[in-house]
């Protein structure tokens, strides 16, 4: 038991559960620093349409800017950097689903929509 | 320090990290999730459910908008508000997105400060979030009273596609139902801390179970969680 106890912390994630350990507890100024970020990156995407990009280039900064907050607060605001792998991969593989389902219906609207514009024409 | 604790905490042997870490964990014979707790694990996956439903939702209105022969109303316009003698487009939504950030902040420190065990900054901090939460809703009823007024409807809609309303008013409903219960929630661990209830451990009305500052943190998760999904909300229903 004493031997665990004194056993040094080589790797990060090793010190990272020794902070968990007393809860997650993390200098204030990281979540100072990520509200600033998310301003900015707020204040970005409304820039996108004030500005009025359009085309691929409107979506792609949104999307962009999306997946960085996102990010940004997964990662800082719900700690999961500091969560353990096992955690990380249980909550964040499964969304994978939902990206495969978009797929499907990505094509599967493509599709409604041709047929709506090919027999519907004349106000259907 | 062979047992292990309900709350994980206190059983601190060197454990393998990387995706050893992930077959170590797993493989165990005991709880898979070492570093949370239960009540984390079980908001997590709680969130996870919840993501899947508002993905449907905006799978829905993707579906819906891509399928339509009929052009799709300008969020641009439809959201602007007619402020110092010009037209500014999105601005109540860009208010409402400065805001809910904010809450996302002041939740965040009221979480470090729990940790501190400093119950004033907590509790000062989780009112604030409720505050601008509370503001984030009222916002939201006067954005669903003008459109109404302007003639919105589940089925229908001056200026396009009639399925507009309709995914406007389930996808921003269901988010600000999830703000006003988060906000009734915040209030509810407000004053758990403030009478100091997780000093005590006393035991909660829904889970009898011990109260512990952790409390606080998964209160957080939370309240993050509506802050994500308005992150996805922004950048698909009104940017795109």
């Amino acid at each position: 038991m004493a031997s665990h106890a004194e056993q040094p912390h080589r790797k990060y994630s090793q010190t990272a559960i020794a902070e968990h350990a007393e809860g997650q507890q993390h200098p204030i100024r990281i979540y100072l620093v990520v509200w600033f970020w998310l301003f900015v990156l707020s204040a970005c995407s409304y820039l996108v349409d004030y500005v009025g990009f359009e085309g691929y280039l409107r979506w792609g900064l949104i999307l962009t800017f999306m997946i960085l907050k996102a990010g940004l607060i997964v990662a800082v605001f719900m700690h999961m950097v500091w969560e353990r792998l096992a955690l990380v991969y249980a909550i964040l593989l499964p969304p994978i689903a939902v990206l495969v389902f978009v797929a499907i219906m990505a094509i599967e609207s493509d599709y409604t929509a041709l047929t709506r514009m090919t027999s519907f024409v004349g106000g259907g | 320090m062979g047992e292990t604790t309900l709350n994980g905490f206190g059983a601190k042997p060197a454990r393998p990290s990387g995706i050893r870490g992930v077959a170590a964990d797993w493989a165990s014979d005991q709880r898979a999730f070492k570093s949370a707790s239960w009540g984390k694990a079980m908001m997590w996956i709680f969130l996870l459910s919840d993501t899947f439903i508002f993905s449907c939702f905006l799978l829905a209105y993707m579906t819906a908008r891509s399928s339509t022969t009929v052009p799709w109303p300008n969020a641009s316009e439809v959201f602007a508000l007619h402020m110092f003698g010009a037209d500014i487009p999105l601005i109540l939504i860009a208010i409402m997105t400065f805001v809910l950030i904010s809450s996302s902040g002041t939740m965040a420190m009221a979480v470090n400060f729990a940790y501190r065990k400093n119950k004033g900054a907590t509790v000062a901090l989780l009112l604030a979030t409720a505050a601008l939460g509370a503001t984030f809703v009222g916002m939201q009823a006067f954005e669903w009273t003008k459109l109404i007024t302007e003639g919105v409807r589940p089925w229908g809609n001056p200026w396009g596609a009639p399925q507009f309303g309709a995914t406007f008013f389930m996808i921003t409903g269901f988010h600000g139902t999830h703000v006003s219960f988060g906000v009734l929630f915040l209030l509810i661990v407000a004053r758990k801390v403030w009478r100091g209830e997780y000093d005590r451990g006393d035991r909660g009305f829904f889970t009898s179970r011990p109260g512990d500052y952790e409390h606080v943190e998964t209160m957080g998760l939370y309240w993050h969680f509506v802050d994500l999904v308005w992150v996805f909300i922004f950048a698909f229903f009104y940017l795109w």
